[in-house]
């Protein structure tokens, strides 16, 4: 710095007073003010501390020379305004530099503004002042980082002599044998004296888990077959009335009921779950366009040999096998005869053939008749015993168990493989030559053959019909009826009662006793109250029977009052649920309809059950048709008391007759899925029938151009029935469709339509039997729309027998009014 | 009794083909069918109502099963349950 360099600040005041006012006396330019030593004395005296001068007094007061310089700092340039030189040579070299440009103008010490010819105020150039260096440790870092000997370097001077540079060489020779393998070589060696020791060495280390190997035996346990036995916990009597009387079941019942009770309301209420889009697909294809209905030609069966000039008089589905139906022949007789028939002896062997669907040439089984048979029947409970009313009056048993493997195996005959490994070659040999030597069929005993069947039971002579039995029925099992299956059975499922009916007034009930029963005591017979006597002891077959099969019962369908006697021609039961062996429960399936006479309601126990429960819930009333021998078919109802009490036997209620049809009734049958609602069909007409309602039939047809022969429920449809003509036709009467006439029609044969036989074979295969004067049995495939009931056609059929129902007692109703009236 | 009332009413509505009263171990104490198929039903139901009770209990600990309805081709069940008894009917709804 300038240590002679003093800032002052001049107020106002001083400046006025030493004539250095800022921009009048002293200017940027001239800034140099030369001020009297004595003068700044005086105003340091008079003003003392307040004085301007005063932190300068002491300066001031030793200042050599008269006149002091203080310069107008305007830049500010150490401070102050002002600044004061405190020495002589300082103010000189101050005064002169500037002054030195305008030295010719002013180079008096006098005090004068300088002027301002110099504009530029330079700095006097000073060479730079050489200075000692100062050290501030730098000199170590150099001196650090400086390289250095440590060791005196080593001088290596080598030399040789002068001479040998240049000499001539001489080469010698060696042998190389005398040198251990032939080879020299001047080998490398490591010179430990030159190897570095490495005292610092990086190495890397990685964990590793230990693995080790290890193994384990198991003890094999070999599988073994393991079961258990278990019966599900029940209370006792006493615990189950205990608990029903605490309290806490009440509580638990109170709470619980309401919930209960609005959830049944609300399933009775409303379907939720309906499916409407479904069921208008259904309503849309019954009352739209016309549905396909056909019966299409599925077989036909017919044997040369055994039915030349027969017709078939009752065809029968087998009720367990597939594809299997029997049907009977009889000699084909014209219409006077078969009014007036008595017995015929005939020539010609009266058969019963079985047909199966896998073979439609040959018949699978023969039964071999004593005389023609008019009706036949399976039994319901064995499919193998089958009982047929002859001609003649007589009833006729067969059993063929033996042949029952055969028939379930009808296909596999068909197919050629026969069950014999003898008869493998024969087989087919034989087919052929059953064609071009009929007898040879005859004489052979091969299994193509059909087996001939002989009837293992006839019934005797006296006691059976004088006339041809038309109707023949196996009564039903009976046990009692829960609503959900019947669990409890009070015997054992074998039906083994028929009834059988004839144009001679009377029906007959057989009873067969059991054969292959082993449980059947013998004294059960005992029990039974009967107007005849029973058949002997329990044998091992029918054998016993032969010729001397009494029936059970007869009852004489005569009029007490009138002497009338009627001629039953069919008989048909209202309880019919016979129980075909099968291993799930037991289920009630209809029975084959065959056209029966209605005979009058009654309760009845089957006496050879073992346990004589009373029945009383049960039904068996039957409905006869007639034929009466005067020529007036009538229809009767009679009301039968139990068959227990016989004396009161003869009690009979005849409630209702009715002369509807023209002819001989061919057909009674309920529907199967009405159990009071009844078809007869004879002569021109048909009429339905509903038991309970006396005024009349609840419909009836209007002659037809052709005579009725035979008819038949659908059994899946319930407004459905099929009726077979005289000329080849089936009428397919729907009545949810048209009630005055026939819905459709077809032509099966040319022949009179005799027989008419529906079978559920299969959910999706329904048949129709139908058998012709000619002795051909057509099968017929029933079509769906035939077979597949609409949604409410059970609702809608019932809904329509009560609308006629309703209306006959509406029209009994106006009747009598007017009777009154008149 | 009033037990015996209660039943009968709900026995008496349409389409109610059977009644079943369980115990809490599932054992039949009133029934209107017979014995095989009760105890059959009270085995089977009375496996699926604990099934329930403890699929809803899982799922909201708050919760308890109220009602059980199967409705299938044939028929409906409904299963009442509670603490120690359980009450089932089969219906046939209308149709």
């Amino acid at each position: 710095g300038h240590p002679e360099i003093f800032p002052l600040v001049f107020t106002t005041k001083t400046q006025e007073i030493f004539n250095c006012r800022v921009d009048e006396d002293v200017t940027e330019e001239n800034c140099f003010k030369l001020i009297k030593k004595e003068d700044i004395i005086q105003d340091l005296k008079t003003r003392a501390t307040i004085s301007d001068f005063h932190p300068v007094k002491k300066v001031v007061l030793e200042y050599p020379g008269e006149e002091l310089l203080v310069v107008f700092d305007a830049k500010f340039q150490y401070g102050q305004n002002f600044y004061f030189v405190a020495s002589e040579e300082a103010k000189e070299n101050l005064l002169k530099p500037p002054e030195t440009a305008e030295e010719k103008e002013e180079e008096e010490e006098e005090e004068e503004e300088e002027n301002g010819e110099e504009t530029l105020e330079v700095h006097p150039y000073k060479p730079p002042v050489h200075k000692p260096w100062i050290s501030l440790g730098s000199e170590k870092e150099v001196e650090e980082e400086s390289v250095k000997d440590t060791v005196t370097k080593i001088k290596y001077m080598i030399s040789r002599v002068r001479r040998k540079f240049g000499a001539p060489i001489t080469f010698a020779d060696k042998n190389a044998s005398n040198v251990k393998d032939s080879y020299v070589e001047c080998t490398s060696y490591q010179d430990k004296t030159f190897s570095i020791k490495m005292l610092e060495k990086d190495v890397g280390i990685q964990m590793v888990p230990k693995v080790r190997e290890a193994s384990t035996q198991t003890k094999w346990a070999y599988p073994k077959n393991a079961a258990t036995q278990y019966f599900p916990r029940q209370l006792s009597n006493e615990e189950k009335e205990e608990s029903q009387s605490s309290e806490k079941l009440k509580e638990f019942l109170t709470s619980v009921h309401l919930r209960m009770e609005i959830a049944l309301q609300q399933n009775e209420i409303m379907n939720a779950f309906f499916d409407d889009w479904k069921a208008l697909a259904e309503d849309e294809s019954s009352s739209g366009g016309k549905p396909d209905v056909y019966l299409k030609a599925y077989q036909s069966f017919t044997d040369l040999h055994h039915l030349r000039d027969r017709t078939i008089s009752c065809v029968c589905w087998h009720p367990t096998i597939y594809g299997i139906i029997a049907a009977s022949a009889r000699k084909r007789l014209s219409y006077e005869e078969q009014v007036n028939l008595c017995d015929k002896s005939l020539l010609h062997q009266s058969v019963i053939l079985f047909w199966s669907f896998f073979d439609p040439i040959h018949p699978q089984l023969i039964l071999e008749c004593p005389e023609d048979i008019y009706c036949f029947q399976f039994s319901p409970s064995d499919p193998n015993i089958i009982a047929g009313g002859c001609i003649n009056g007589q009833v006729v048993l067969w059993d063929i168990s033996q042949h029952e493997e055969k028939l379930q195996n009808a296909k596999t005959v068909a197919d050629g493989v026969k069950e014999t490994a003898v008869n493998m070659v024969n087989a087919s040999v034989l087919n052929i030559l059953q064609y071009i030597y009929p007898s040879l069929t005859q004489v052979q005993q091969s299994s193509t053959e059909p087996p001939l069947v002989r009837y293992y039971a006839v019934s005797s002579i006296e006691y059976s019909h004088k006339k041809p039995v038309t109707d023949i029925h196996w009564l039903p099992d009976y046990f009692e009826d829960d609503r959900v299956g019947a669990t409890s059975e009070n015997r054992a499922e074998i039906c083994v009662q028929l009834v059988t009916c004839s144009p001679d007034s009377s029906v007959l009930f057989w009873d067969i006793p059991a054969t292959k029963l082993p449980e059947q005591p013998s004294s059960e017979k005992v029990k039974e109250k009967k107007v005849f006597y029973m058949p002997p002891d329990v044998p091992d077959t029918f054998k016993h029977l032969d010729l001397c099969w009494k029936p059970l019962t007869k009852i004489n369908l005569c009029e007490s009052d009138t002497n009338r006697e009627y001629s039953p021609i069919r008989i048909s039961l209202r309880e019919l649920h016979y129980h075909y062996k099968t291993s799930e429960k037991v289920q009630s399936v209809n029975t084959l309809e065959v056209p029966a006479k209605e005979s009058p309601y009654r309760e009845m126990s089957t006496p050879s059950s073992k346990n004589l429960k009373g029945l009383e819930n049960i039904s068996t009333d039957f409905s006869v048709g007639t034929e009466v021998s005067e020529n007036n078919r009538l229809l009767m109802k009679m009301l039968i008391q139990d068959i227990q009490k016989t004396e009161q036997l003869n009690n009979r209620k005849h409630t209702q007759k009715y002369a509807i049809h023209t002819e001989t009734i061919n057909t009674l049958q309920r529907s199967p899925f009405f159990k009071d609602i009844i078809l007869s069909i004879g002569g021109r007409n048909f009429a339905i029938w509903k038991e309970g309602v006396t005024n009349g039939p609840i419909l009836q047809s209007s002659c037809s151009a052709g005579r009725y022969t035979a008819g038949q429920w659908s059994l899946t449809r319930p407004g459905v029935f099929f009726i077979g003509r005289d000329d080849g036709n089936i009428d397919i009467w729907d009545l949810l469709k048209k009630t005055h006439e026939i819905s459709h029609f077809q032509n099966i044969s040319e022949s009179m339509i005799t027989f008419i036989s529906p079978w559920i074979a299969s959910a999706k295969q329904h048949f129709l039997a139908v058998s012709d004067d000619l002795g051909v049995l057509h099968v017929l495939e029933i079509c769906q729309t035939l077979s597949d009931p609409s949604r409410n056609e059970h609702a809608n059929v019932l809904d329509y027998f009560e609308r006629e129902v309703k209306y006959l007692k509406y029209c009994e109703q106006e009747f009598q009014e007017h009777q009154e009236f008149q | 009794a009033e037990v015996e009332e209660t039943l009968k009413r709900i026995q008496a509505h349409k389409g109610v083909i059977a009644t079943i009263v369980i115990n809490a171990e599932g054992i039949p104490i009133r029934t209107t069918l017979d014995n095989s198929t009760t105890v059959q039903y009270a085995g089977l139901l009375h496996q699926l109502t604990m099934k329930a009770r403890s699929t809803v209990r899982d799922i909201d600990p708050q919760n308890d099963l109220t009602f059980l309805r199967i409705r299938s081709k044939k028929h409906e069940i409904m299963v009442a349950p509670d603490k120690e008894y359980l009450l089932i009917v089969i219906q046939n709804p209308c149709e």
